[in-house]
């Protein structure tokens, strides 16, 4: 059997930076799985958007544990998915999924864990839109920034 | 601001990650899937869904080699977008996962590992990610199962219920 786990494209920061976008996805997997680990420069949300689309067309369901209290929390009809908070002077991890990506009949969905020094998150994310996605951005909120030294890598997964 | 091709398929570690059998839903809509004669040749399992209610909603649930006895039991952590939960169930006929429900156009995604499949010295413990955003509901699941058997995993059963362009991919991870 095929493997069918491949990296689809990789960067790591020089310098600050406000966004990563990742262009010209291929249509030849099943899923995608986008791979952060990294800083950001004050406590900033963190979004990410598909096919560069600044519309009121993304929500998103939370659960959140930061040693104290288990929290769950809900945005809707955003102009991104808010799939975290960065820490200020903490690496953090995160793995979004993004589900049968590049079909054209049904909305998007993606599954994020994100873990830093603050606290563990789960989410699920929601684009409305049945277009094929092509293009991923991940941003700082705002003029916040990614710190250097922070990577993100795009896979691929195919299904049989 | 970095801009990033997609550069092709720059092979990772050689058949570490394997599709194993994929199934997807066609008009008619399905009420149950089954992956059978599961080879033993990886170390865990991966079940990667996207799935949508063809009816109303409703709990799916997994079992392993048709097995029907009370032999399974799950815990979970709920998030609705206002409160976090746990539940459970022991001693159950099958693992029972997070309700579905049929909001058009609208999947809920899950992962499901399942941890050293073919050990036959142990019992089966799995792990699920899954979750479903309506804009305006929904909910974010993290959900433990075991099954206690010692028999090799070689089938799936679910009860998914599911509507066209669902669909449900295995995959092997080597050990």
């Amino acid at each position: 059997m095929p493997a069918t786990y491949e990296p689809i494209a990789t960067t790591t920061l020089s310098g600050t930076q406000n966004q990563v976008d990742f262009n010209t996805i291929s249509s030849a997997y099943t899923d995608l799985v986008l791979v952060f680990n990294g800083g950001v420069t004050s406590t900033a949300d963190i979004w990410l958007r598909m096919n560069s689309d600044t519309g009121s067309n993304y929500s998103r369901t939370r659960l959140t544990g930061d040693g104290s209290t288990a929290a769950s929390t809900r945005n809707s009809a955003a102009s991104s998915i808010f799939v975290s908070v960065g820490t200020v002077g903490s690496n953090a991890n995160m793995i979004i999924h993004v589900f049968n990506y590049a079909n054209s009949t049904t909305y998007k969905t993606t599954l994020t864990r994100f873990n830093s020094s603050a606290y563990t998150a789960a989410s699920v994310g929601l684009w409305r839109s049945t277009s094929a996605i092509t293009s991923l951005t991940l941003k700082a909120e705002t003029a916040d920034t990614f710190t250097s030294g922070s990577t993100f890598t795009l896979y691929g997964i195919k299904a049989a | 601001m970095q801009i990033l091709a997609g550069v092709g398929t720059a092979p990772v570690v050689a058949g570490a990650f394997e599709s194993i059998a994929t199934i997807t839903v066609g008009s008619g809509g399905s009420s149950s899937e089954t992956f059978s004669s599961i080879p033993g040749t990886y170390k865990h399992l991966q079940l990667r869904f996207i799935t949508r209610s063809n009816g109303g909603a409703y709990n799916p649930t997994i079992r392993f080699n048709s097995d029907t006895g009370a032999n399974y039991s799950w815990h979970y952590l709920d998030g609705t977008g206002a409160s976090a939960s746990s539940g459970s169930g022991t001693s159950d006929t099958s693992i029972i996962l997070a309700a579905l429900d049929a909001t058009a156009n609208t999947f809920q995604a899950g992962i499901i590992d399942i941890l050293d499949y073919a050990n036959t010295n142990k019992h089966k413990t799995i792990r699920v990610f899954e979750g479903v955003d309506r804009n305006g509901s929904g909910a974010i699941d993290l959900w433990s199962g075991s099954w206690r058997s010692t028999s090799a995993i070689t089938t799936i059963n679910l009860t998914f219920s599911s509507a066209q362009y669902s669909h449900y991919a295995l995959y092997g991870i080597k050990g």
